[in-house]
């Protein structure tokens, strides 16, 4: 990857952070945290890795990607937006009533959005049946699907991480937003999940492990698992949550709480500054 | 009096399904034997995936076919599909819109001797409350395989109650056209209407036939589709006959019985008797030894029947 490339896919993601804790703070309500440490990953997969096109939302050669971890829904969002998928004002109409964009990512009224995700554990199950169809219709599309740490906790991951393994299915790559942290504190103080690598392993799962804010790691990784046959791959990401805003930075209080008018504006200031 | 097994009506449904239309696809979570999905599997093993004891994943796997094209049929036994899997098909399947079809077997307490954590009494309430849901269930087999071929076309989510045992024919004449959210009148009545479902249409028609010689005449209707319900067809049998009693294989809590009460109260309040499983489980025993054991006998049809004709306002005719 070119410097001049992650220094776009920087300045984007930037801008997506931006955007994030906007729209957070005119809803009035939203998970900060847990969508400021996906940036990256969603901007290096919409921006660079897959395809897709926002003219031609359903056209069937399109990389698929599933946010099971749909409280992200912020993140998603902003990404589509910008990639132009609907208009940027649409974004601060988040969770209103009427408004394109629901609390957590549905089908039904957003484009992009391949299924209705929000209620954890979820999302690899229904990647993987998007991902056997692809393969049953001899389609070369790639099937993405980001998880969150605290969401690996429900037995129905492991019963998908299990079909996935058993059905060789190499057409996608799970991502896990690794950021260590749930709605009630800590993951491995609520309900450990380590050893997590050894776990998707065990479940017959290649395992890259990276820095999940570093692009030239994630485009890698990325890269990666599309050149691994026979099994799934997932990528556990390391990374930040409520990260690029000093003061959401591992603070769990804002797991579920939006930035108010204070915490918005020394946050842009932040974001601009840096 | 012939019987045949609704799962296997749906075993033959869906290998003629899987030969006509490539995006038919097969789930089932352990119970391919059980539920007859394994007819497709022996042919068509690339179209059919066995998700192993998992159906919450088999829902969701399901959906994600459902969501790339596909039409996938998911199987297994009625409690598992709908209570164990019951927030998968809310989220991914129901509340998502998709196209997925859940065919259950071993719905209801004859499933037996296995007991009451096996017999699904509850599954129709459960179904039968998600938007977007269609729920039916077929009164014997020739009325199962036309179900099938019907929900194949139609786009949306449905659920599917079979059972384990064999059902006496109702549909033996070869002129019966399923129609989804179309009750069908099987008898016609003018003093008291019998509307069921399931194994219990023909306890239904059994008990009609007693009540004839008693002077009565009933109406029996085979309401197969629970969801969306034949309102019509309700209101139109409580103008005739004043009196309606509804008769399941299921709780009388949420299921066929709550549906024509919801329609009935608030359209065309008539006198009603629901026939089915009260607030309890199910318990072990064969599957004649439990229908009478519940009440759900054509004896308790016909007591029933007699019952309401005295609440009746006034009296259509006088009763023998």
């Amino acid at each position: 990857m070119e410097e001049a490339d992650i220094e776009r896919l920087k300045a984007i993601a930037k801008d997506i952070r931006k955007d994030i804790l906007i729209m957070l703070n005119k809803a009035t309500s939203g998970h900060t945290g847990g969508s400021l440490s996906v940036v990256e990953i969603l901007v290096a997969l919409f921006f660079s890795k897959m395809r897709h096109d926002p003219n031609n939302v359903h056209y069937r050669e399109r990389d698929r990607f599933v946010l099971s971890k749909g409280h992200a829904a912020p993140a998603l969002y902003a990404v589509l937006s910008r990639c132009g998928y609907f208009d940027r004002k649409e974004l601060f109409e988040l969770r209103k009533l009427g408004s394109h964009l629901q609390g957590h990512p549905d089908s039904k009224f957003t484009p992009g959005v391949e299924v209705p995700t929000g209620s954890l554990g979820q999302g690899l199950s229904m990647a993987n049946g998007i991902a056997l169809a692809l393969r049953l219709d001899k389609i070369p599309s790639r099937v993405y699907v980001l998880l969150g740490d605290g969401e690996v906790q429900e037995g129905q991951v492991w019963e998908a991480a299990m079909t996935a393994a058993h059905y060789k299915i190499d057409n996608l790559c799970a991502i896990l937003d690794n950021n260590g942290l749930q709605i009630d504190g800590w993951v491995k103080d609520v309900m450990n999940i380590e050893p997590l690598g050894k776990k998707w392993e065990a479940f017959g799962w290649e395992v890259l492990e990276i820095d999940g804010h570093d692009f030239n790691q994630i485009l890698d990784a990325l890269d990666k698992a599309e050149k691994i046959k026979g099994r799934p791959t997932i990528i556990i990401a390391h990374t930040i949550k409520g990260k690029g805003v000093s003061f959401f930075e591992n603070q769990v209080k804002y797991h579920g709480i939006a930035p108010n008018d204070i915490e918005l504006e020394k946050a842009l200031k932040e974001l601009d500054s840096n | 009096m012939e019987k045949a097994s609704l799962r296997e009506a749906y075993g033959r449904a869906l290998l003629e399904l899987g030969r006509r239309n490539e995006n038919i696809v097969v789930l089932d979570a352990d119970l391919s034997g059980s539920t007859k999905t394994k007819m497709f599997a022996k042919e068509f093993p690339n179209r059919f995936f066995n998700m192993g004891v998992a159906e919450q994943d088999m829902i969701g796997t399901a959906a994600g076919l459902a969501a790339s094209g596909k039409i996938p049929f998911a199987s297994t036994f009625a409690i598992f599909a709908t209570g164990r899997a019951w927030e998968q098909i809310r989220q991914s399947v129901a509340y998502a819109g998709l196209n997925v079809k859940i065919v259950a077997s071993h719905g209801g307490i004859t499933v037996g001797d296995d007991g009451g954590s096996h017999q699904a009494i509850e599954d129709i309430a459960l179904m039968r409350i998600l938007p977007h849901m269609a729920v039916i269930v077929p009164a014997d087999a020739i009325e199962m395989e036309q179900v099938i071929y019907t929900i194949a076309e139609y786009e949306g989510p449905v659920y599917v109650r079979g059972s384990r045992v064999n059902f006496p024919i109702i549909y033996n004449n070869g002129d019966y056209h399923f129609q989804l959210g179309k009750g069908s009148i099987i008898r016609e009545g003018e003093d008291i209407t019998i509307i069921a479902t399931g194994l219990m249409v023909h306890h239904t028609l059994e008990a009609a036939k007693e009540l004839e010689n008693c002077g009565i005449s009933a109406r029996v209707i085979n309401m197969s589709t629970i969801k969306p319900i034949d309102k019509e067809l309700i209101i139109e049998s409580a103008k005739i006959t004043g009196a309606i009693v509804t008769a399941e294989e299921h709780l009388i809590i949420g299921g066929l019985g709550s549906a024509v009460c919801e329609v009935l109260s608030e359209s065309y309040p008539v006198p009603v008797k629901r026939i089915g499983i009260e607030d309890r489980f199910g318990i072990s025993g064969k599957p004649e030894a439990l229908l009478a054991y519940f009440h759900l006998m054509p004896e308790d049809i016909i007591e029933a029947a007699k019952r309401l004709l005295d609440c009746k306002p006034y009296r259509l005719r006088a009763i023998a």
